[in-house]
């Protein structure tokens, strides 16, 4: 038996004894149990809000790895820019506020008992769930693209081992070798995400390999702040950086890892780095849950991110279909702590206020240039929508001082938000 | 049982309380994701917590009419309606 199991039984005695008091109330109670599964921008976030919120729930994070690596800045990696040891923050702070780490993997999910399964067994019971699990590769939509082709042509989508992965290939590149970047249809996590990274790429080549070439092949027409990537683009990595878009052939239909070959409907192209972004779907546990509709990813209620498919759970962050929300880490924080509040509010018994959200995401084109998108939504229809006139990405045509003020801005954002979720 | 239902509602309104206090109004949970909540943060974007009531709003109006130029702040200001702006401004300067 283990530790984890002994205290539940523990707790099971206590529960027995004031079953004999008034237990209807408990789980109405201030000291109701949160469960979050999940230690990223959204669940760390979600768990500190909580305790925050009201002290005494008992909130237990549940989340394997004993590091959290960060996505946001992890294209600066990649193009030689910073060091993963800057995208790297561990869970001691939030442990230090008084929340529950279980450091294990959530392998069931009982909506009706109410109780999350752990990789040893034990069972953790909870009044509410948060799930809040990222993103899975989809592995095998892209025909030839498995965790095998991965350790060939890296989706680096996960910060950590495959951002290394991606930046060591760039580095052993020779100079004129061929770069090639696959960005899929959407949804999938971080919308500029792709085009910040050949951005970086981009400045890295001309930097260090000036006679190669770089090649973004797109599954889609049109991205976010497109103008300015591309704008950008023409000034400052004229003849390095192509775009293909989808209707010019840039759909990806299949790889070949032997190779490094990706297979376009219009054609071939073998790289000797190719970084393939596959398609992704929410984390693993929301599947298992029953949380995720056939196309992979949750549908929440805008108001208390509860799960439309099952009751007491709520899902965050890069899993939710969160309408017109992205999915960033701004937006899974933002998204954490609206929950939070909706959790605290429904265990005392009253009904959450309506909420409204922001998002801001910076990216870099340049060390010294960067561009922004910003969105303000509420919940319109049962889906979360843009308020009117509100929002848009930063001016067109806007002087160097301006994208250089946006680039010390994108840092100080990344400084502020893993403070708050794990500082 | 009256006595068991009396302590009940006892505890559930003290709860509620506690949250009521607590809870941000509309808007405001985001705002920490750039204005920092810590002052362990070296930022150029402003500490919100404790600042002047009608310093937030006089900013938020200004992002919003175009008077004060933003770089984020004018796209985002564009979003609330006064009585938001209000409600955001309040609940940030009884902040500690």
């Amino acid at each position: 038996m283990t530790s984890t199991r002994r205290a539940f039984l523990g707790l099971g005695v206590a529960a027995a004894a004031s079953a004999l008091g008034p237990r209807p109330v408990r789980a109405q109670s201030a000291s109701a149990r949160v469960v979050v599964v999940g230690g990223g921008f959204a669940g760390a976030s979600c768990a500190r809000a909580l305790h925050q919120l009201e002290p005494r729930l008992t909130v237990t994070m549940v989340e394997p790895n004993p590091t959290f690596t960060a996505c946001p800045f992890s294209n600066s990696v990649i193009g030689g820019l910073r060091e993963l040891s800057a995208q790297q923050f561990t869970y001691e702070r939030v442990a230090a506020d008084g929340i529950t780490i279980a450091r294990t993997t959530a392998t069931a999910v009982d909506p009706q008992a109410k109780s999350v399964t752990l990789a040893d067994g034990a069972k953790l019971s909870y009044d509410r769930l948060v799930l809040a699990p990222g993103i899975d590769i989809r592995w095998g939509a892209l025909p030839g693209y498995d965790e095998a082709a991965a350790a060939v042509m890296p989706h680096a989508w996960r910060a950590g081992e495959q951002t290394l992965l991606l930046r060591r290939q760039l580095e052993a590149m020779d100079d004129g070798g061929l770069v090639v970047i696959s960005a899929p249809a959407n949804p999938f996590r971080c919308p500029p995400g792709p085009y910040e990274r050949a951005s970086l790429i981009a400045n890295f080549l001309k930097t260090k390999k000036p006679k190669s070439k770089l090649l973004v092949l797109d599954a889609k027409d049109a991205f976010s702040k497109q103008r300015l990537f591309q704008a950008a683009w023409a000034e400052l990595y004229p003849g390095l950086l192509e775009w293909v878009s989808l209707s010019k052939g840039g759909n990806v239909t299949s790889v070949d890892p032997g190779t490094r070959t990706l297979v376009t409907d219009f054609g071939k192209h073998q790289a000797k780095v190719a970084n393939v972004i596959p398609p992704q779907k929410a984390g693993r546990i929301a599947e298992v849950a029953g949380v995720a509709d056939r196309s992979g990813w949750c549908p929440i209620d805008p108001v208390t991110f509860e799960s439309k498919l099952q009751a007491g759970i709520h899902v965050i962050g890069d899993a939710a279909i969160a309408g017109a929300m992205p999915k960033s880490a701004f937006a899974a924080n933002s998204q954490a702590k609206v929950c939070a509040a909706a959790v605290a509010t429904l265990l005392a018994g009253r009904t959450p206020s309506v909420p409204k959200l922001i998002n801001t995401c910076y990216s870099l084109v340049a060390p010294d240039y960067g561009i922004s998108v910003a969105g303000v939504y509420q919940p319109t229809n049962g889906q979360l929508a843009d308020v009117p006139g509100s929002g848009g990405v930063s001016p067109q045509g806007a002087p160097r001082e301006t994208r250089k003020a946006e680039a010390v801005l994108a840092e100080a954002w990344f400084r502020t938000i893993t403070t708050e979720a794990f500082g | 049982m009256r006595k068991v239902v009396a302590a009940a509602i006892g505890c559930a309104s003290i709860a509620a309380a506690a949250v009521v206090s607590a809870e941000p109004p509309a808007g405001a949970a985001s705002c920490s994701g750039c204005h920092p909540s810590s002052s362990r943060v070296s930022s150029p974007v402003a500490h919100l917590a404790g600042r002047d009531r009608a310093e937030i709003v006089k900013a938020m109006q200004d992002f919003r009419s175009g008077a004060r130029a933003g770089t984020v702040m004018d796209r985002i200001a564009k979003g609330f309606t006064d009585a938001e702006i209000q409600a955001i401004a309040a609940w940030y300067a009884e902040q500690k």
